[in-house]
């Protein structure tokens, strides 16, 4: 049983691990801190982006344990034993993940800031798709990759540019492509 | 977001234990609701009692055809699974059409159960509202309703359910099991959540020491044939307008067996026993469609902006129950 009480004064912290991208993360942290503001204040990976701050806008968004999760949303303690991978996490030793290879070469955004997001989602997205996993537009049938099906699974993901058309390429192209993600 | 104290139990009862002898503690699943609340200042506990790995993680087949939601599932899981997309695709379908691919990962079933209103004057801590401040009136009666309720309101909150899962869970029957001090206990899912009447703070009939442990599905052959329609204001990520979860069986031309709940209707998962009891029987017709959902829709009441809701509610038990039947897309 993990125990993080408050002393007299109210103030509570504790040393907590976070694996993140492969390396563990040892942060002094209160209970009240977000996964998100970990990453970016504590752990120095600020390409996940602070948006809405309430879970409408899909740019915090990283992967735990391979599933895409909005980390403005969830407490930092929860994820201690978990693995976490962001943005920084994504290419491979100086290669672009195919993803984000897709986003340039589609323009899939245009000020950026939505974009760390819209890539680790569109990983946990296809991954969802690969597995067999249903959607609101799937309605019994075949699954089908589909513009609509893409636009069903990104809409936790705003883009306050537009840059939706290059967004759905890039997601569709590097789908089509089967590499592996 | 003032500062609290984390504890991650272990076993359910030790949670239970806790929350007991913490003064204003809450349970904590995955967070969706319960962190953006209590950063908006709408709740405000003390210590949170994370209950994410203690309750079973899995979805099973019990002895008497009845399927077992643990209720830390996460919604995508319950949405995805075999068992559930075949024996209760409505119950997927809700899930599905509720928040966003990232959130689905999150929530929990237990969680879900015991969200809150997105009612903006709950949220808005200058309006008043009886739900977040007891006695404080109500500024959606009066106020901007295009989102509220016409079914079982009063004059202290007009206020609706936000889930889509928990309408499905009202049309099966569900069963809602829960451990407290003295041991465990079953709610049936209609008697969980509650009209507002004066206590619209008082929202479920869990009592404030006891945490849900599964959600049981009981075996319901028929619900093979059922669905979930969602009328909202953009195509995906949106709160219901108005709902519909239904299960059907037409056996020589007549309606056998229906199961009819609406969402974004009312304080809770409004399960439409009116309406069911008038299609019982009756001939598999848009006409008995229509009649069931008028009577359904009789008491129903708009506060202006939301009078539309009394119209699309018959409208869309119609166009569900005509798919069901294999009617096509009545109009």
């Amino acid at each position: 049983m993990t125990e993080l009480e408050l002393d007299v004064a109210g103030h509570c912290t504790a040393q907590i691990t976070l694996r993140i991208n492969g390396e563990n993360h040892t942060l002094e942290l209160e209970p009240r801190v977000s996964l998100l503001d970990a990453l970016r204040e504590r752990a120095g990976l600020t390409g996940t982006k602070k948006g809405c701050n309430q879970g409408a806008c899909g740019a915090c968004t990283v992967l735990v344990n391979g599933r895409r999760t909005l980390s403005c949303l969830a407490l930092a303690v929860q994820f201690e034993g978990k693995e976490i991978t962001t943005i920084e996490g994504l290419a491979d030793e100086g290669t672009l993940h195919p993803l984000q290879a897709a986003f340039i070469e589609d323009d899939g955004f245009q000020c950026g800031y939505c974009t760390p997001g819209q890539i680790c989602s569109a990983v946990g997205m296809i991954r969802e798709f690969r597995e067999g996993m249903p959607s609101a537009v799937t309605n019994g049938g075949p699954l089908e990759f589909s513009d609509e099906e893409i636009k069903e699974r990104m809409s936790g993901n705003l883009c306050r540019c537009g840059a939706y058309v290059g967004i759905c390429d890039a997601i569709r192209g590097t789908f089509q492509s089967g590499a592996a993600l | 977001m003032k500062n609290f104290a984390y504890t991650r139990a272990e076993t359910v009862a030790g949670a239970v234990a806790l929350l007991s002898r913490q003064a204003n503690s809450k349970f904590l699943g995955g967070g969706t609701n319960l962190v953006d609340l209590m950063r908006e200042n709408i709740e405000h506990p003390d210590a949170l009692i994370d209950v994410t790995e203690l309750t079973s993680s899995g979805i099973s087949e019990q002895a008497n055809g009845s399927v077992l939601i643990g209720a830390a599932v996460r919604n995508s899981d319950v949405a995805n699974h075999r068992l559930i997309r075949e024996r209760y695709p409505v119950l997927s379908q809700a899930i599905l059409f509720g928040a966003s691919g990232q959130i689905r990962n999150m929530a929990t079933t237990g969680g879900n159960l015991m969200q809150r209103t997105r009612c903006y004057y709950f949220y808005d801590e200058a309006a008043g509202c009886n739900k977040r401040n007891p006695g404080s009136g109500c500024d959606a009666i009066g106020g901007f309703n295009r989102m509220h309720a016409i079914l079982g309101t009063s004059e202290s909150c007009i206020a609706t359910h936000p889930s889509d899962m928990c309408v499905a869970l009202a049309a099966l029957d569900a069963v809602v099991h829960v451990a407290g001090p003295e041991g465990e206990r079953t709610i049936p899912f209609e008697e969980f959540h509650r009209l507002p009447g004066t206590t619209p703070h008082i929202e479920t009939s869990l009592r404030p020491d006891e945490l849900i442990t599964s959600v049981e599905l009981p075996a319901l052959e028929f619900a093979r044939n059922s669905r979930y329609r969602k009328v909202r204001d953009r195509a995906s990520y949106a709160f219901a307008l108005v709902s519909v979860a239904a299960a059907l069986e037409v056996s020589g031309g007549k309606i056998a067996k229906v199961r009819l709940a609406m969402g974004g209707v009312s304080h809770k998962p409004w399960r439409a026993r009116r309406a069911e009891d008038v299609l019982s029987g009756s001939p598999a017709n848009v006409e008995s469609f229509r009649a069931a959902a008028a009577v359904e829709l009789s008491e129903a009441r708009g506060f202006g902006h939301n009078d539309f809701k009394i119209e699309l509610a018959q409208r869309v038990i119609v166009g569900v129950l005509s798919e069901l039947a294999g009617l096509g897309e009545a109009q």
